[in-house]
């Protein structure tokens, strides 16, 4: 299983190669997410509809190994954006995928672009 | 500048360090620190917390960049290997000097191992450093995966206990292996130790008294012990927890006094034999004892803080040795002295085979004193018992209320917390005395439990002393006319019920509104799910109409399993199901290939749905006439019943018919915790209806009303509200009861626990539901009317709209499901690949 993390790792803006569409916004619900399937890789998008803003990560939580974390909630912890996951509340920063429980867990972060009504996100392969 | 070298940096080291920098002659101190493992101090204390969910920075008592901004010079993999106490200096393993004025030895202590042949071997395992937590956890995973399963822990004493439970956690089969005759043979009698030894085998260890462990046997690594009386226990793997001893050699070769059995003798100073070396915490023998606890070793850094700043403060000339066991699954705590027996002393128990409950207490003969006792099985006393102890308080006229009483909710055998003397210490480890904690709060400092820890530190040493500091601290308050207030989040600065009434008055719709109005920021997964549990009881709303404030399960209307699958439970009203109806249960689990299991509350669980297929399997029950159970939610659960008097030849009443009535009546009411009822058809009670949060009993002309029991972590029986009541009656009381408890209690919290933070507990309770006493009772039986009134099945209501029906698709942008779920077989069903 430990492989699967190997699949995903961060990517800055700057580095993108390859801006994938991965649908149009009306396609992803208000303050959740939704996921996003990339070759055989699992995105989670987070729509922050409060705030106007977008966020992607792994799909996959760190904890045990789930493709779950679209599913879970979402919400700030002073002012960062964050994501809890549904099967035990880990909760990850979704500005550098860093675990906000004090743990050494972490989650990959990929950057999300709106052009046109239609959501990109961006990957180096 | 006056240097200051500290040697080890474990707890009490650390402890030094803090009390040091906290003092104004700091200015003129140059600290340096060693400490040899890799890390900065950490909690030695919770470190079997380690294996849970814990990561070594949450055990970390402070960050490096603490000791920098207070300029402490920290090496840590750094180890001292001489003193020369002639020169003042010290030498660490690379051969650097240092040099200083005053010496502080805080080398603490190491695991002893005795000297039984083969514990050189592999497998074979200490408990005391994050380094041996993971050894020893990887070696675990090792055997395991080569279907290896079996560990043995030497030495049932406190940490014996406490490193077994971890290798049962670890998932391993674990042995306890004790020389002497009972468990914990320092702080338990025998009655106690049998009791407890009970309790840890039916958790599934094993214990094995009077063994002399003859030798370690395997060839490279350790497959098993030999005793000396000739039986064998076969093992893959030793964790050796057979007492400490101090790390004194520094000191034997600094040419300081050291004790016959070892450890720095250190006089109320914690100065050693030369003036300028002090020793603390373990290593350090005091009154001719070396202390295997923080609270001693706190008390000793503060001391050699105070006197190496030019103060004059002493060491207590007594030792406070009373223990709370933790992490064991049981409760267990002995305090002051356990076992003293004589003419002068009279010895009260309680024990309860069939609860797995022993309680002993010495008290003198004149009934004045509490000299010390034993608790087994349950401690919640503890604290009551540690400070009548402690303080030497006046005991009640027939000191057995002491342990048999205060169950009848009379409250603590303390009376009130704040009649305790100013002096009495609550926090033993930080040693936090009545008067800092109320003191903080009656000078302004202070206004929640949460401040009060912040700046006293009390509770963050083992933690026992939180209930007291609580009722501390919400006393204070009440004492100066302030309420406590628990708020639910960095969100909204309110308390859940403040949160109702601002919504039901200011007639609020949605969460994006309450947020803009009352709170800050963009919300989170704490006062989300609160708010939607609020707009569900004001406004009848089901989890689909703002679904992203849900908690995960509510959003998908299904409780999500270890693999990221969902279960599907139908409601059963009552537990009554027809043939027709349970093969279609069966048909369709069958179909979706579903493992299948009864579930605890009369109905059946289907489990290992795939996100897309939750409303194709709904579609199908509904179609049959089932409905959503909101297994999912915190809502009403089951009403559980038994046969009653159609079929039962003692039933009183149709326990069935009223508990099918009930279910239907409050079915899919959310509220601050999950709701679970029973109805019994006479007092034998086979729908353990008291074990409920309400639990209706039929008795000889009409039925009696229990309320706020559950089973769970802590179980509690349901207390009589009401006696006799028809049908109609007992119904009214219960539409009262509920609305009362979802319009007050906290986010999560059960009826039990909210009856007993209820003022004037059951007796008022009974005043406002049966007496009237708020004049509230026809708003909450009107409220709960309009929400029996607008029920709908929210699976029936996503299934018919497609909008919902898109929630249910693992990826957006796919049909595919999620490739990564596998199963392997289990009996004749399958179960999720473990993790
Ligand atoms: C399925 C079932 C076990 C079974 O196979 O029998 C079960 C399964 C779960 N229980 Fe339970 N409980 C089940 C009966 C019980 C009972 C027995 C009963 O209801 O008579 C109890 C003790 C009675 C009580 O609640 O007072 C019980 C006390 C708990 C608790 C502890 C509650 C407490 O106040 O201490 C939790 C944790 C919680 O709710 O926070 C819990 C939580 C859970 C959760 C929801 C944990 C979770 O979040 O995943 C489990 C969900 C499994 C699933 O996905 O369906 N379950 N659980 C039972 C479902 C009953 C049903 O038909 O709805
Ligand atoms: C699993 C476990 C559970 C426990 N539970 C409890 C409990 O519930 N309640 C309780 O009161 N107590 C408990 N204890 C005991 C408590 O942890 C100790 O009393 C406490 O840690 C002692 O602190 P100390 O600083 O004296 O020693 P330590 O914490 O052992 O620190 C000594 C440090 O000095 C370092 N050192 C030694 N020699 C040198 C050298 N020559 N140079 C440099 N560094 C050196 C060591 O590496 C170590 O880091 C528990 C202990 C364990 C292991
Ligand atoms: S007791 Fe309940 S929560 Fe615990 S494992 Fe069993 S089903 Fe899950
Ligand atoms: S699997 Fe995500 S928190 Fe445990």
């Amino acid at each position: 299983m430990q492989e699967l993390l190997k699949k995903y790792n961060s990517v800055k803006t700057f580095e993108v190669k390859n801006w994938f569409r991965a649908g149009t916004i009306d396609q992803f619900p208000s303050d959740s997410g939704a996921c996003v399937k990339y070759n055989d890789k699992q995105i989670a998008v987070f729509n922050f509809t409060r705030t106007n803003t977008w966020y992607a990560c792994q799909n996959l939580c760190p904890h045990r190994l789930e493709m779950v974390l679209s599913r879970g909630m979402t919400g700030d912890l002073n002012d960062i954006p964050k994501i809890a996951c549904p099967l035990h509340k880990k909760t990850f920063s979704l500005i550098d995928g860093k675990s906000l429980g004090g743990d050494d867990l972490s989650i990959s972060v990929y950057p999300v672009k709106i052009e046109d009504e239609n959501v990109y996100i961006g990957f180096t392969d | 500048m006056k240097k200051v070298i500290v040697i080890g940096n474990g707890m009490v080291g650390y402890k030094f360090c803090e009390k040091l920098v906290s003092r104004s002659e700091f200015k003129e101190i140059r600290l340096t620190v060693f400490g040899e493992e890799p890390r900065p101090a950490y909690d030695r204390v919770h470190l079997s917390e380690y294996f849970n969910e814990t990561g070594a920075d949450d055990l970390q008592l402070a960050s490096r960049s603490w000791y920098e901004s207070h300029n402490i010079d920290l090496k840590t993999t750094t180890m001292i290997s001489t003193i020369d106490s002639i020169h003042r200096t010290v030498t660490d393993h690379k051969g650097n000097t240092y040099c200083y004025d005053k010496l502080v030895l805080a080398t603490g202590s190491y695991p002893f191992v005795p000297p039984i042949p083969g514990a050189d071997k592999k497998g074979v395992f200490v408990y005391r450093t994050i380094e041996d937590l993971d050894a020893i956890k990887s070696y675990a995973l090792k055997l395991k995966e080569n279907g290896r399963s079996t560990a043995a822990v030497l030495g049932g004493g406190l940490l014996g206990l406490e490193a077994a439970n971890a290798g049962k956690e670890l998932g391993l089969e674990t042995h306890v292996v004790e020389f002497a005759p009972r468990l914990m043979p320092r702080q338990l009698d025998d009655n106690a130790s049998s009791m407890l030894a009970d309790k840890i085998t039916g958790m599934g260890l094993g214990i094995h008294l009077n063994k002399a462990t003859k030798h370690i046997a395997g060839d490279d690594a350790i497959t098993g012990l030999a005793f000396a009386d000739d039986t064998f226990l076969s093992t893959d793997m030793l964790i050796i927890s057979a007492g400490i001893r101090p790390r004194d050699q520094l000191a034997v070769s600094a040419g300081l006094l050291i004790g016959e059995r070892g450890g720095i003798t250190v006089d109320n100073k914690m100065q050693t034999s030369n003036p300028d070396i002090y020793a603390i915490g373990e290593v350090a023998l005091y009154n001719n004892m070396v202390y295997g606890l923080v609270a001693p070793g706190y008390e000793m850094a503060e001391v050699a803080a105070d006197q190496i700043c030019g103060g004059d403060k002493r060491m207590s000339p007594s030792i406070d040795m009373s223990t709370q066991l933790k992490l064991i699954g049981t409760e267990v705590a002995s305090f002051g002295d356990p076992f003293i027996e004589n003419e002068s002393v009279s010895v009260i128990t309680y024990e309860n085979k069939q609860k797995g409950i022993y309680k002993r207490i010495n008290i003198s003969k004149d009934g004045s004193k509490l000299l010390g006792g034993i608790l087994v099985g349950d401690s919640s006393d503890y604290n009551t018992l540690f400070q009548l102890y402690l303080n030497e308080m006046k005991l009640p006229e027939d000191p057995e209320v002491l342990i048999l009483g205060s169950r009848d909710g009379a409250g603590s055998a303390l009376g009130n917390v704040l009649d305790l003397p100013e002096t009495a210490q609550i926090c033993s480890c930080e040693s936090v005395s009545k008067g800092s904690i109320c003191g903080a709060i009656l000078e302004g400092n202070c206004c929640s439990v949460k401040d009060v820890i912040t700046s006293t530190k009390a509770t963050t040493g083992c933690g026992g002393c939180k209930p007291m500091v609580s009722d501390l601290v919400t006393e204070t308050l009440k004492s100066m006319g302030k309420t406590v207030k628990e708020t639910i989040c960095e969100h909204f600065e309110l308390n859940r019920q403040e949160l109702y009434d601002l919504v039901k008055v200011k007639n609020i719709q949605d969460y994006d509104t309450a947020l803009n109005e009352f709170g800050k920021g963009h919300g989170c997964e704490i006062c989300k799910p609160v708010l939607a549990s609020i707009f569900a009881s004001i406004h009848a709303e089901t989890a689909n109409r703002q679904p992203a404030i849900q908690d995960s399960n509510d959003k998908f209307l299904a409780n999500i399993q270890r693999n990221g699958t969902y279960s599907v439970v139908p409601r059963v009203p009552g537990g009554e199901i027809t043939p027709d109806k349970l093969m279609v249960l069966g048909a369709i689990a069958k179909k979706y290939d579903l493992y299948t299991k009864i579930t605890g509350g009369q109905r059946i669980d289907l489990f290992g749905a795939q996100l897309y297929e939750l409303p194709l399997i709904w579609k199908e029950l509904i179609d049959a006439g089932f409905e959503s159970g909101h297994a999912y939610g915190k809502a009403l659960r089951t009403v559980k019943s038994c046969v009653g008097s159609t079929w039962c030849r003692y039933g009183m009443h149709e326990s069935v018919t009223f508990a099918i009535n009930i279910e239907n009546r409050y079915r899919g009411i959310r509220s601050p915790h999950k709701l679970k009822g029973g109805v019994s058809g006479c007092i034998r009670e086979c729908a353990e209806a008291r074990g409920k949060d309400f639990g209706i009993i039929a008795v000889d002309g009409g039925w009696n009303l229990y309320v706020c029991g559950n089973g769970g972590a802590n179980p509690k029986h349901a207390i009589l509200l009401a006696e006799q009541l028809d049908d109609e009656t007992c119904i009214r009381y219960l539409d009262r009861f509920l609305m009362f408890y979802i319009r007050t209690a906290a986010p999560l919290m059960r009826t039990a626990p909210w009856l007993e933070k209820l003022d004037g507990g059951i007796e008022y309770l009974k005043d406002v539901i049966i007496r009237d006493s708020l004049g509230i009772a026809g708003e909450l039986e009107e409220e709960m009317e309009s929400l029996v009134d607008r029920y709908t099945c929210e699976w029936k209501q996503a299934i018919e709209d497609p909008e919902i029906a898109k929630r249910f698709r693992h990826f957006i942008n796919a049909e595919d499901p999620d490739e990564n779920i596998s199963y392997v077989p289990l009996r004749d069903q399958k179960m999720p690949k473990p993790w």
